[in-house]
């Protein structure tokens, strides 16, 4: 009846996973509790579960990648002590323990913060810069977010029920085969990434559609702002290089579920198949996750200079070089493989071309700087340090793209300090950039400025505490993903690395103190006119938080960084011109789709994974009644009457011209 | 490694805390890596280090609160500076390409080395979770132990038992996969004898952390000296042994084989000998959570 589950399936022996889990199920069951108790649910379920709206998706999506940073940090604090603690004796965590911790570490932090996180920051910003009312398909958007939710749902089920993949972040066969891991961790990490890659595939349908088919009257391709151009490289390569993960995943799946011979040992399988495959898709990842970053730089570094983009063009050009090159470098994840000397330097100096268009952008972010007036708000002070960080990681990246070099680097420590090197200073700084930025055209208010400076200063010091020391260790010769050792000159450097993680500890602490103190203090916080920070771009043209509609009025475009041109011209006239016309304003209806979706997703994969094969049936039924639920809709719009359009657009213009009036004056 | 060291803060503390690895190389494949490894940091950092300072300085020069600093509110592109920041990086590409482009062709793994010395052969098995070294031309294997003649080259020709590993013996350079069913050829040689470490640096499963050995290379009559030993002492590895050895353990203790069956390399590789079996036990069973620990 229930396949391979059991009662025994708990791991009652072991006390780590299941206090852990025991500490998470209360925390959930009582925000429930709280949620109905307080009668929130209809709220919820109106305004959030079911929304279509990109703003509120968008934040869907970075409020997940926020839940499961923490539960992926913890992993992270639990390696980092144990390694610390592992010399020459076994630590607290035994390796059928440990080989999940950093494999869930990695598959949450990449799959489940790193790209909800972008992804939900592209959601929410790109149709407000484009100067549109919506993305290209709102209830597909609902459904891809919802199917990353249970991809992520189903990562921390394994933590109680089962067990987590042993194998690493990329399930390398034939260890990830069922001759060598018979048991459903494998299993859990494959239907969770399966589920939730479609989603991400959907998502980025949608974005890449939007950007090239939405477009408020004169937004141009040359005068969209960076963010969108980097949004649309990011999700071209999404398009692209997802479906390679589903459909080798699915080869692993047909191995492990029906005896199948892809990647075995026997029958003429081939794991070197597998680990290209698995790299065709994992460089373009890199990519995927740091162009968007690389987009929130731009528009934070331009807007706190007070100065447009320096060469704009250009950075248009490194973007969709870098778009396609990213292609072009993955056999230089496995120099090691012994593909011969013409293959490896190929694809070495490949992988340092891609440095040539990253080098522009950073130098064209330093000239962006230069004869500016730099305003040190949160958000800038995470672009400088990204830009001193990311360049160091650039540069021990293009190190390890010298093959030799990497015959004695690689899978070492120090290639795992250089790829946490660029993507904590490349992606989770513009991420954090990104989420102060915007936070108050999201929300209404501010974040507190003071407690995000702190967090920012324990995150770049304790990033620099805790993987520098990892460079070290690496040049010892000290290997990735080690239970315990014996070398007593690893001992200090592990010890001090788990420091930096301490102090990385104390930056998030800081930043949920942040959250909580800001949210408190929203009043005096409050963003009365929908530009807080001065921006240039057009979704400081319309009140925080946005209305549903995003724009009362499409914007005529004129050039590029619309807003500031808005701006310049209403300056010179003191008032924002006449009234304009409004018009009845139709907007996609909400819709259970993507929730009731992700749903029997769940339970489709919760039942494949531990062979429960009829309930697998029900789910995949109840998912495609979903869809033609769905399908044979009738009415998929309402309309919103020019009056409450009027209403709501005459208040954020009144604060607006009182907000260019104070200006006048000044200046 | 000395570097690192005297860079370090931390320099009292970690003064002693030094394993002697990538940066003190022993053999000339290491040593070639290693000064390629410092060559092209250096021609990075010639960049790298103006461009951070540059950052901070024009970070720190153009803050708002500078009335000294000129306001350029609209200068957003210089033709010069665009021809030069694709022109920089474009340059150092060139420059470290090349490198890569030599060095990979001359510290291509399985490149001989030139050497008066006659090459020593070596084949290794990557098993769960040990190393076995099989000496066919002395007849004898090790487990968990290397002893290789110092001076002269060895060709290692690497195949795995069940899963894939890494063979990586961080002083001598160059590490190479080893995959069950191919093989896979690495040249490396020691120029002076010592005692050190080697290492799977390709995570393989729950008894990973224990998949080091020690290498010993020794002079030429002592290396003949230890073959007397071995072939003295020590179960004879064949079908019946081999099997037994790839079931998965962990923490094998270095030992010997007095002889060993011939071609059971080739066996391994050309998979006449079936691949290593997986876990047996588990909580509750193998298929839900296999335990491999003991």
């Amino acid at each position: 009846m229930w396949g391979k589950l059991s009662w025994a399936a708990i791991p009652l022996d072991q006390p780590i996973p299941l206090v852990a889990s025991g500490v998470v199920i209360a925390v959930v069951v009582s925000v429930l509790a709280l949620v109905v108790l307080k009668g929130w649910f209809p709220y919820l379920w109106r305004e959030w579960i079911t929304s279509v709206d990109h703003k509120r998706i968008g934040i869907m999506y970075i409020v997940l990648a926020m839940v499961m940073l923490l539960r992926g940090f913890s992993d992270a604090i639990m390696m980092r002590s144990q390694q610390a603690l592992a010399f020459q004796s076994e630590g607290y965590l035994p390796p059928e323990h440990y080989d999940q911790i950093f494999s869930a570490h990695g598959t949450l932090m990449i799959f489940f913060v790193a790209m909800p996180f972008v992804i939900g920051l592209m959601n929410f910003v790109v149709p407000l810069q484009l100067g549109v009312r919506d993305v290209a398909f709102p209830t597909l958007n609902s459904v891809g977010f919802w199917l990353t939710a249970t991809g992520a749902l189903l990562v921390n089920i394994s933590l109680l029920v089962g067990e987590f993949a042993r194998t690493g972040w990329l399930p390398f066969p034939p260890l990830s085969e069922l001759t060598y891991s018979p048991g459903v961790g494998v299993d859990y990490y494959l239907w969770a990434l399966e589920i939730s890659g479609i989603g991400t595939l959907v998502a980025a349908i949608n974005l890449v559609t939007t950007v090239l088919k939405l477009h408020a009257p004169g937004m141009t391709y040359m005068r969209m702002p960076m963010f969108c151009w980097t949004t649309l490289a990011s999700n071209l390569l999404i398009v692209a290089a997802f479906p390679i993960l589903t459909a080798t995943l699915t080869m692993l799946v047909l191995d492990r579920y029906l005896g199948f011979h892809f990647f075995t040992n026997e029958a003429g399988g081939n794991m070197m198949m597998f680990v290209n495959l698995i790299w065709a898709w994992g460089h373009p990842e890199v990519y995927i996750l740091v162009l968007p970053a690389f987009g929130v730089f731009s528009e934070v570094v331009s807007t706190f200079s007070g100065k447009p983009l320096f060469g704009y063009r250009s950075m248009v050009a490194a973007t969709m070089v870098i778009c396609i090159l990213s292609f072009t470098v993955w056999l230089h994840h496995f120099f090691t493989m012994g593909a011969g000397a013409d293959v490896n330097a190929i694809f070495g100096i490949l992988s340092m071309i891609i440095a040539v268009p990253t080098g522009v952008k950073v130098f064209n972010w330093l000239f962006t700087m230069y004869g500016g007036r730099i305003v040190y708000a949160t958000p800038m002070l995470w672009s400088i340090g990204f830009m001193v960080t990311f360049v160091i990681g650039g540069m021990t990246g293009v190190l390890l793209a010298v093959p030799p070099v990497d015959f004695v680097l690689h899978n070492s420590l120090f290639l795992v300090a250089h790829f946490h090197n660029v993507i904590i200073g490349g992606v989770l700084f513009g991420a954090f950039a990104g989420y102060t930025y915007w936070f108050p055209k999201a929300f209404g208010f501010r974040l507190h400025e003071g407690l995000g400076k702190a967090s920012f200063w324990c995150w770049i010091t304790g990033f620099y505490v805790a993987f520098m020391p990892l460079y070290v260790l690496g040049l010892m010769g000290m290997t990735r993903r080690m239970q315990h050792y014996d070398v007593a000159a690893w001992h200090p450097w592990l010890v001090i690395a788990a420091g930096g993680a301490a102090i990385i500890l104390l930056g998030i602490g800081l930043q949920i103190a942040q959250l909580v103190v800001s949210i408190r203090r929203r009043h005096e916080l409050r963003d009365e006119t929908g530009d807080p920070w001065n921006g240039r771009s057009l979704e400081w043209a319309t009140s925080s938080p946005p209305p549903v509609f995003n724009f009362a009025v499409l914007p005529r475009i004129e050039g590029e960084e619309a807003y500031w041109g808005m701006k310049e011209r209403a300056s010179k006239d003191v008032i924002l011109g006449p009234e304009p016309s409004y018009r009845d304003i139709e907007m996609p209806r909400n819709s259970a789709t993507g929730f009731v979706c992700a749903f029997f997703a769940t339970i489709m994969g919760f039942s494949l994974i531990w062979h429960i094969w009829w309930l697998v049936g029900v789910a995949i039924v109840g998912a495609y009644a979903t869809f033609v639920v769905f399908a044979w809709r009738d009415r998929d719009e309402y309309v919103i009457l020019a009056e409450s359009v009027a209403r709501i657009d005459r208040a954020n213009r009144r604060a607006r011209r009182v907000m260019l009036g104070e200006r006048e004056l000044v200046s | 490694m000395r570097i690192a060291c005297r860079l370090s803060p931390l320099a009292l503390l970690v003064l002693t805390a030094c394993e002697p690895a990538v940066l003190d190389p022993l053999g000339p494949v290491g040593g070639a890596e290693k000064s390629i490894l410092i060559d092209s940091l250096a021609i990075m950092l010639a960049i790298v280090l103006p461009t951070i300072a540059a950052t901070l300085a024009f970070a720190w020069w153009f803050r708002a609160s500078n009335r000294r600093a000129a306001y350029l509110p609209d200068w957003a592109f210089s033709g010069r500076i665009e021809l030069v920041v694709w022109s920089i990086p474009t340059l150092v590409v060139m420059l470290l390409g090349g490198v890569a482009w030599i060095g990979s062709h001359e510290l291509d793994p399985p490149r001989p080395l030139a050497s008066p010395a006659p090459t020593f052969e070596v084949q290794v098995v990557s098993l769960d979770w040990k190393w076995l070294f099989i000496y066919p031309s002395q007849g004898v294997a090790s487990v968990n132990r290397l002893v290789i003649p110092a001076g002269a080259p060895i060709r290692f020709t690497l195949t795995s038992a069940s899963v894939m590993n890494a063979f990586f013996i961080p002083q001598l350079g160059s590490m190479i996969y080893t995959m069950n069913g191919m093989q896979t050829q690495l040249y490396l040689q020691s120029d002076t004898p010592g005692t050190f470490r080697g290492l799977s640096s390709h995570f393989s499963g729950d008894g990973f952390a224990d998949m080091h050995f020690d290498v010993r290379a020794v002079p030429a009559e002592r290396f003949d000296s230890w073959v007397d030993a071995a072939r003295d002492k020590g179960p004879t590895l064949d079908v019946e042994t081999y099997t037994a050895l790839a079931r998965q353990s962990t923490n094998v203790a270095p030992y010997t084989f007095r002889a060993t069956e011939p071609g059971l390399f080739q066996q391994i590789v050309m998979q006449k000998l079936p691949p290593g079996p997986g876990p047996e036990k588990g909580r509750p069973t193998p298929d839900v959570s296999p335990r491999t620990g003991t």
